[in-house]
């Protein structure tokens, strides 16, 4: 593979662009917390970052064991950050199983901090470590800083009179006290935050926070002797307002609460537990004062179920799910696209088929959002493609679904459902409201046609408990304008045009190409969570002069009505994404272009590195193309990134 | 249960202009004409009434009902109705499932909105077959039930659906036949009780599974085979020639010669239709040996399911405000040039 790991790099400088930072440990050392933290202060530094948190399936892993390994990677930098990053600069590991997992993604010359404590003859049987690497040499390539971490962190909570299991929980801290100092961060927000996190409890508090500066004055002494030096990262310029750091998943929750508000609506969801999709419901479980309902419902059908149910009786139904649920949930969408009721239906993708890769992401259920129901069911997709892109497409999907009475779904992925990124705050007045509107009276003279359509080809929305609207509706054929059960020819005809046309005419933005020219050699074109690679990579390759431009697709159905002139200036078109090449069938098959497929499902994210190597090979030949290793068309890519083995 | 105020109404008012499409002799016309009897008696009001179904014979309900009514998917009916209840609790929401569409497809759903006790009325209409699919043995199909997806007779131990409905913590179970004249008291009854209220209503399929309810349902010997409970009156019946009593060494129900009219020296048991455990009793008793048990079997409200929501809304609403703006900047913010902000 063309990656950046072919030439050997030198070890961080002093005040490097961007610096990459992958926590690993056993799945119960808290690491998911650390790297939580560790962005907090980031952000509070004034960083653009993204992160990666990898974590296995199994809740307790065994401890110790190669797959209950827990990593979160951070990508931060003084210019603007798009993805987790490639390769990390700085690997912790606080066990073996850590470092087996991790360390062939580190770069040449990186860092290792290592704590020695964990490194017993038994645990290194558990990582199937044959010899300790801290000792035999095999880490030759990369700084290692070894050091008992356990037994230091012992001694900073001593005072405190913790047990043995306790003390060592505040291990992550001391590690995180450590990261602080060597990024030159603020402790006080962390201090608070213990404080608060542990507020009923006040010994852990000052215990965590005695491990936390621990590690931070350990960072101050070890500098002198080791490889151990301060990193200073500047702030990146950005526009002026108020930040926080959000995930896709509260970003959704957010994104839906707006968009009812901007409805007029109150809003239902139904949810049932999955990964990576609860988080949805458990932070609108929090907001009952915004009028939002949260039904936990007995399965992922009875959950869409009771959606459609509210939407029926007057309120926005919104039910979200992963793959999984979202294949059981079918049926049900067909009944909302046949009654033509509202509905949000959110997507946050997974590994598949089956149970899949619960904890893992890919971007495969693409066919399924567009095409995965009974009959001809003609449904809107909206992608996010990003954390913070995440709150306007739930608004964008809500809109959708009440303007134009159709269930709408809202596509994510695990990668954008767990990840951070900063996100300017919005401020919800800026956003134009599409308050909902039913009928109140007859829409016939003295007749109610429940079927009417307006302009846009929507039907009326029609509450239960409105006087002498009294009218049926269901899952059978229904008549034109009456709603009636009708199974004669000409109007299944009729009607299976009708909601064709009704989401074809959905009024979306046209397609801007997002970096580069409208017309040239290349276009790369992605939807999701592939931005931030597809973004960096074609950057790159912009600043060698390479013609190729970026286009990142939202509305993945109904497609912008630009979409098919704007590829066809193009002479070349290439698909990258995490599946075997199902927006690339799409795009061939609406506009006949040759769109090329990048494809990876790994798991993992795409790296710059591999988007970078697929981009040169369309410039072979070309000045300023550097060439390389390439990978042949329709290849996977494999990953280079650590994962369960 | 809901309306509180009578609204004025006859039969015809909620028939609608739609043919009905059962089959003719369909036990289910009776039940249709008992709704719509028992409807104006109850004072309800067409625009807050919903009937909600899934798929099946049973499930065409709706059509001819001048309601609201929402003809949903197979099984499901229980989970849409749900939503409707909780988006808006003053609607008066009827059920119509079958046993096939209870208990097969939607079983799962029917157990979980009796044990959740959401406030409505669900009507299963048992004709122990599948018949729009044309007559395949079904959940509550008797064994040895010859069908065409058993032609030898099937030999999966049937369902009982009152028995089912008690065991999922259902409050209310009652039970009727299609053409009983009673039909409307055990709808009046369930009406009346706040919360999840099941009644299994006998339909004679007179295509797929004719007369299979004749041996108690047939008028002729009527009193012999059919008990009709009443709360608070002994459980008496072949014109109180017999009753129930209970079997104390088995902790069973018996059947008790009455004589005399002497009902108490018989050891019949008096109805109370809070009794959980004779309910569990009532609910298991085979026919046979034993009359088939009618009415009202059990009646015991406890909250609903739609008042916890509501007041767990308002509980954790209170004091909250419900602005946008802010919540959408809480947490730990920051400006560009890195100041912490408090929380908000």
């Amino acid at each position: 593979m063309a990656t950046a790991a072919a030439t050997p790099q030198e070890a961080l400088p002093h005040s490097p662009e961007a610096v990459v930072v992958r926590f690993a440990g056993d799945s119960g050392d808290g690491m998911q917390l650390t790297g939580g933290q560790f962005t907090l202060s980031t952000a509070l530094a004034g960083n653009d970052l993204a992160t990666f948190p990898d974590f296995p399936a199994e809740i307790r892993a065994p401890q110790g064991t190669l797959f209950g390994v827990s990593a979160f990677q951070i990508n931060f930098g003084s210019r603007s950050i798009d993805t987790a990053g490639d390769a990390p600069d700085v690997l912790v590991a606080m066990n073996p199983a850590a470092l087996k997992v991790n360390v062939s993604a580190l770069k040449p010359g990186g860092l290792i901090i290592a704590d020695t404590g964990e490194f017993s003859k038994r645990n290194l049987d558990k990582a199937k470590y044959d010899s300790n690497p801290i000792e035999d040499g095999s880490l030759a390539k990369w700084d290692v800083l070894a050091f008992d971490i356990s037994e230091r962190t012992i001694e900073a909570v001593k005072p405190f009179g913790l047990g043995k299991k306790d003390a060592l929980r505040c291990k992550n801290m001391w590690t995180l006290g450590l990261a602080l100092w060597m990024f030159d961060r603020p402790r006080e927000p962390i201090h608070d935050w213990l404080r608060a996190k542990f507020k009923s409890k006040p010994d852990l508090a000052e215990a965590n926070i005695a491990a936390l500066d621990a590690g931070h004055a350990y960072g101050e002494t070890a500098e002198i002797a080791g490889p151990l030096r301060q990193v200073h990262v500047d702030p990146v310029p950005s526009e002026p307002g108020l930040y926080r750091t959000i995930t896709g998943a509260e970003s959704v929750s957010l994104g839906l609460v707006a968009g009812a508000q901007l409805a007029e609506l109150p809003m239902f969801f139904g949810g049932y537990p999955i990964t990576p999709a609860s988080a949805i419901l458990h932070h609108l479980a929090r907001l009952k004062e915004f009028g939002v309902t949260t039904f936990q419902a007995e399965d992922e059908i009875a959950a869409i179920c009771a959606a459609i149910g509210a939407s029926y009786a007057g309120q926005l139904g919104v039910t979200s799910s992963s793959g999984p649920g979202i294949a059981l949930k079918g049926e049900a969408m067909g009944l909302a696209i046949m009654t033509e009721l509202p509905l949000v239906i959110v997507n946050s993708q997974r590994g598949g088929p089956s149970t899949g890769l619960p904890t893992k992401t890919e971007q495969s259920d693409l066919y399924q959002a567009v095409y995965g129901r009974n009959g001809d069911a003609p449904m809107p997709v909206v992608a996010a493609c990003s954390p913070g892109d995440a709150f306007d497409c739930a608004i964008e999907a809500c809109r959708i679904a009440v303007e134009y009475m159709t269930p709408v779904m809202l596509l994510t992925d695990g990668y954008i459902a767990n990840a951070a990124e900063p996100w300017k705050v919005p401020d919800p007045a800026t956003y134009t409201p599409f308050p909902a509107k039913f009928l109140e009276q007859k829409n016939a003279g003295d007749t109610l046609l429940p079927y009417k359509r307006d302009a846009k080809g929507a039907r009326p929305w029609i509450k239960p408990g409105t006087p002498d609207l009294m009218h049926r509706i269901g899952g059978i054929e229904k008549q034109v304008d009456t709603g009636h059960i009708d199974y004669a020819p000409d109007n299944h005809q009729a009607m299976t045009d009708a909601r064709r046309d009704k989401v074809l005419g959905v009024r979306i933005p046209d397609q801007e190409v997002c970096l580069g020219e409208t017309s040239g050699r290349l276009a790369v074109v992605g939807w999701g969570s592939t931005f931030g690679p597809i973004h960096q990579a074609v950057g790159r390759a912009r600043a060698k002069g390479l013609d190729v431009s970026h286009i990142h697709v939202r509305h993945i159905w109904p497609l912008p009505a630009n979409l098919g002139d704007l590829l066809k200036s193009f002479d070349h078109v290439l698909v990258p994404e995490m599946n075997t090449g199902q927006f690339k069938t799409v795009l061939r098959d609406q506009y006949l272009v040759d769109a090329q497929p990048l494809t990876k499902t790994s798991g993992q994210p795409f790296q710059i590195a591999e988007m970078e190597a697929a981009i040169a090979k369309f410039f072979d030949g070309i000045e300023g193309n550097e060439g390389g290793e390439v990978p042949a068309n329709n290849q996977q890519l494999p990953s280079t990134e650590g994962g369960n083995p | 249960m809901n309306a509180p105020v009578k609204f004025e109404t006859t039969l015809k008012d909620w028939e609608t202009d739609q043919e009905v499409r059962w089959c003719p002799g369909c036990g289910d016309y009776a039940i249709l004409k008992a709704v719509q009897r028992t409807l104006p008696q109850l004072g309800a009001d067409p625009k807050n009434t919903v009937f909600i179904s899934g798929i099946g014979c049973s499930s065409r309900f709706p059509y001819y009902m001048e309601s609201y009514g929402f003809h949903t998917i197979h099984g499901r009916a229980p989970a849409v109705a749900t939503g409707v209840k909780l988006a808006n609790p003053d609607l008066d929401i009827w059920l119509v499932t079958g046993d096939g569409d209870g208990l097969s497809i939607g079983g799962n759903h029917l157990m979980h909105v009796l044990r959740r006790n959401v406030n409505m009325q669900i009507m299963l209409f048992n004709n122990e077959i599948y018949g729009l699919t044309k007559g395949q043995a079904s959940p509550t199909s008797r064994e040895g039930t010859k069908s065409p997806s058993t032609p030898l007779g099937s030999y999966d131990h049937p369902a009982r659906p009152a028995a089912f409905a008690l065991g999922a913590g259902a409050r209310f179970v009652g039970r009727g036949f299609d053409v009983s004249k009673k039909l409307p008291e055990v709808l009046t009854a369930a009406h009346a009780h706040q919360g999840a209220a099941f009644i299994e209503i006998f339909q004679n399929c007179i295509v797929y599974n004719k007369d299979v309810f004749e041996d108690f349902a047939a008028p002729k010997g009527a009193e012999d085979r059919q008990l009709w409970l009443e709360d608070g009156e002994p459980m008496l019946f072949a014109k109180d020639s017999k009753g129930i009593a209970v079997d104390r060494d088995r902790l069973e129900l018996k059947v008790v010669d009455v004589v005399d009219g002497d009902w108490q020296a018989a050891g019949v048991i008096v109805h109370d239709a809070t009794n959980r455990s004779i309910a569990h009793m009532l609910v298991e008793m085979p026919f046979g040996p034993y009359p088939m048990a009618l009415g009202v079997l059990y009646d015991d409200p406890r909250p609903t399911f739609e008042a916890a929501v509501i007041d767990e809304r308002a509980r954790s609403s209170e004091g909250k405000e419900p602005n946008l703006a802010r919540l959408l900047a809480k947490g730990q913010t920051w400006t560009v040039d890195g100041t912490a902000q408090d929380p908000i």
